[in-house]
C-alpha cells in the first residue's frame, strides 16, 4: 500500500435548524481499519477542507461505537446506516455523508430523534408492573417465543426504517414502523399482553398502523434484521380483530 | 360524525376506518365488479351478436341504477378520491431504494392515476353517452376502437387497471391480515401475478375482438 492514500469525504453540512445546506469536501490520510466516525474524528482534530480553508469541525451524533445505541445513523452513500459500522475500506470514494432527513437536523449530520420516542410513549411500549404491593413473579415465557421476542427487541431506535419509508414524510402523520414493531413485542409478552388492546387501539389512530404503503423498505434496510412487515402485518390481523370488538362490542373475554 | 361508543367510527379512527374501507372497497365491490366487466366484454370474441346479447342482459337488469350506483359509482369515487390522497402523500424512493415491493408500491400509485383518467374518460364515453341516448353495443366499442389513438389508450388503461387491482389484491391480503409470514407474502405475491396475467389475457382479447 502506498504511503499517500487518501479518503475523500463529500460531507452535507448545516449550520442550524433553519439555515441551507451545503457541501463541504475532505481529504484526510488513509489509516487501516478506519470507519466513518473515526474519519470524523480525524476531520475534527484538524478542520481543515480539501481547498485548504480552516473550517469548522463536523458536528454528529454517537455513543456506543459498536452498533447497538442507534445514535451515529447518517446516511452514507446515498444509503441509511451506522457510521460506527460502516468501515472506509467497504465503502465506494468519495464518501457521501448527509444527514437523515426524515428528522429534523441539528446540526451537520446531527438530527434530532424526538419524535421516535414520542411515538413509543405514544403506543405505550412498556410493560406496566408498578403497583401498590408486590405484584409478584408474573408468567414465565416459553423459551422459544423469549428468542423470537429478543430479535425485536433489538431496536435501538436508530432511525434508518424512518429515513427509508416513502410513507414517513413530511406531508404524512405516520409514525414508522420502529414504533409499531415494539406494540407486537410488548403485546407479546406475558405480562405486557394484559394492556395488549390499549397498544391496539394507540396504533388505529391517526397516523397510525394503517399508513403503511406495503413498500416494504424497512425491512430490507433495517441493520438489526428485525422482522418489521411481519410485524405491521400480524398487527393488521390484530387490529381487524380489535376494531370488530370495538364496532359489535365485546364481553373482554 | 358518527360517534359510537368503543369507537371504530369515533374521530380518531377516522384515518384507520378510511384506510380500511378504502382497501376493502378496492377488492369487493370493486375488483369483483371489475372481473365480471372483463368477462362479460369477453363475449366479444364470439361475435357482434354475443356480445350484444350479453351487453343487453346486463343493461337490462332490474334495478339497473341501484345496483350501479351502489356497487360501482359510490365505492370507486371513495376508492379515487382518497387513493389520490394517499397517492400525493407518499414520498417516493424507488430510485434509491430498488427493492421489488418498492418499485410495486410506486407501481401502485402510478396505475392507480393512469386508472383514473382511463376510467373517467371510458364512463365518459360509454354511460354518459348512453344516458344522452346512444346504445351501448358492439357497434359503439368498435367505432370507439377503430381510432388507433383510442386503442393504445384502451389497452394502456385496461392494463393499468388489472395491475392496480391484483398488486392491489396482494396488499388488501396484507392490510387486513390474512397474509402475515414472508411465506405467505411470497405465495400470495405468485398469485396475484396470475391473476394478473389471466386477466389482461380476458381484457386484450375483448379490446381487440372489436376491431
Amino acid at each position: 500500500m502506498s504511503e499517500n492514500k487518501t479518503v475523500k469525504f463529500i460531507v452535507t453540512r448545516q449550520d442550524s435548524p433553519d439555515s441551507a445546506p451545503y457541501e463541504e469536501e475532505f481529504e484526510l490520510a488513509y489509516r487501516p481499519n478506519m470507519n466513518v466516525i473515526s474519519a470524523l474524528m480525524e476531520i475534527r482534530r484538524n478542520p481543515v477542507n480539501t481547498k485548504g480553508q480552516d473550517t469548522t469541525p463536523i458536528t454528529w451524533d454517537s455513543n456506543c461505537l459498536e452498533e447497538v445505541c442507534g445514535a451515529c445513523s447518517m446516511v452514507i452513500n446515498g444509503k441509511p446506516r451506522q457510521s460506527c459500522s460502516a468501515l472506509v475500506d467497504q465503502l465506494e470514494q468519495p464518501i457521501r455523508l448527509e444527514p437523515m432527513r426524515t428528522f429534523p437536523v441539528v446540526r451537520d449530520l446531527q438530527v434530532d430523534r424526538s419524535r421516535m420516542f414520542d411515538a413509543l410513549k405514544k403506543v405505550k411500549a412498556w410493560i406496566p408492573i408498578d403497583g401498590t404491593y408486590d405484584l409478584g413473579p408474573g408468567p414465565r415465557m416459553p423459551e422459544k417465543k423469549r428468542q423470537w421476542a429478543y430479535e425485536l427487541s433489538k431496536c435501538m431506535t436508530c432511525g434508518v426504517c424512518l429515513e427509508a419509508c416513502p410513507n414517513v414524510n413530511s406531508n404524512s402523520s405516520f409514525i414508522g414502523p420502529q414504533p409499531l414493531s415494539q406494540v407486537r413485542l410488548f403485546n407479546a409478552h406475558p405480562t405486557g399482553e394484559m394492556n395488549r388492546s390499549e397498544r391496539l387501539e394507540a396504533i388505529m389512530g391517526d397516523g397510525g398502523l394503517a399508513n403503511c404503503g406495503n413498500s416494504q423498505n424497512c425491512v430490507q434496510s433495517c441493520p438489526k434484521g428485525i422482522p418489521l412487515t411481519t410485524s405491521i402485518a400480524a398487527l393488521n390481523r390484530d387490529t381487524t380483530i380489535q376494531a370488530f370488538r370495538n364496532f359489535f362490542g365485546s364481553d373482554n373475554a | 360524525m358518527l360517534k359510537i361508543q368503543g369507537g371504530l367510527i369515533m374521530a380518531g379512527n377516522r384515518e384507520f376506518l378510511n384506510r380500511r374501507l378504502h382497501s376493502l372497497l378496492g377488492v369487493i365491490p370493486i375488483g369483483l365488479f371489475l372481473v365480471q366487466h372483463l368477462v362479460v366484454n369477453h363475449f366479444a370474441t364470439g361475435g357482434a351478436e354475443s356480445f350484444n346479447k350479453a351487453a343487453d342482459f346486463m343493461g337490462n337488469l332490474p334495478f339497473r341504477i341501484v345496483l350501479e350506483t351502489v356497487i360501482i359509482y359510490l365505492p370507486i369515487l371513495f376508492h379515487a378520491i382518497y387513493g389520490l390522497y394517499i397517492a400525493f402523500t407518499a414520498k417516493n424512493n424507488a430510485g434509491k431504494y430498488g427493492y421489488f415491493r418498492n418499485w410495486m408500491f410506486l407501481l401502485q400509485r402510478v396505475s392507480g392515476v393512469i386508472t383514473l383518467i382511463f376510467i373517467t374518460w371510458h364512463v365518459w364515453q360509454t354511460r354518459v353517452a348512453a344516458a344522452f341516448g346512444a346504445h351501448v353495443n358492439y357497434d359503439m366499442m368498435a367505432d370507439i376502437l377503430s381510432s388507433p389513438f383510442m386503442l393504445t389508450f384502451y389497452l394502456i388503461g385496461v392494463i393499468s387497471t388489472i395491475f392496480h387491482f391484483a398488486n392491489g389484491l396482494w396488499s388488501f391480503l396484507v392490510s387486513w391480515g390474512i397474509t402475515v409470514s414472508p411465506r405467505s407474502q411470497v405465495i400470495s405475491t405468485y398469485f396475484t401475478i396470475g391473476v394478473f396475467v389471466v386477466l389482461s389475457i380476458v381484457g386484450i382479447r375483448a379490446i381487440l375482438a372489436f376491431i
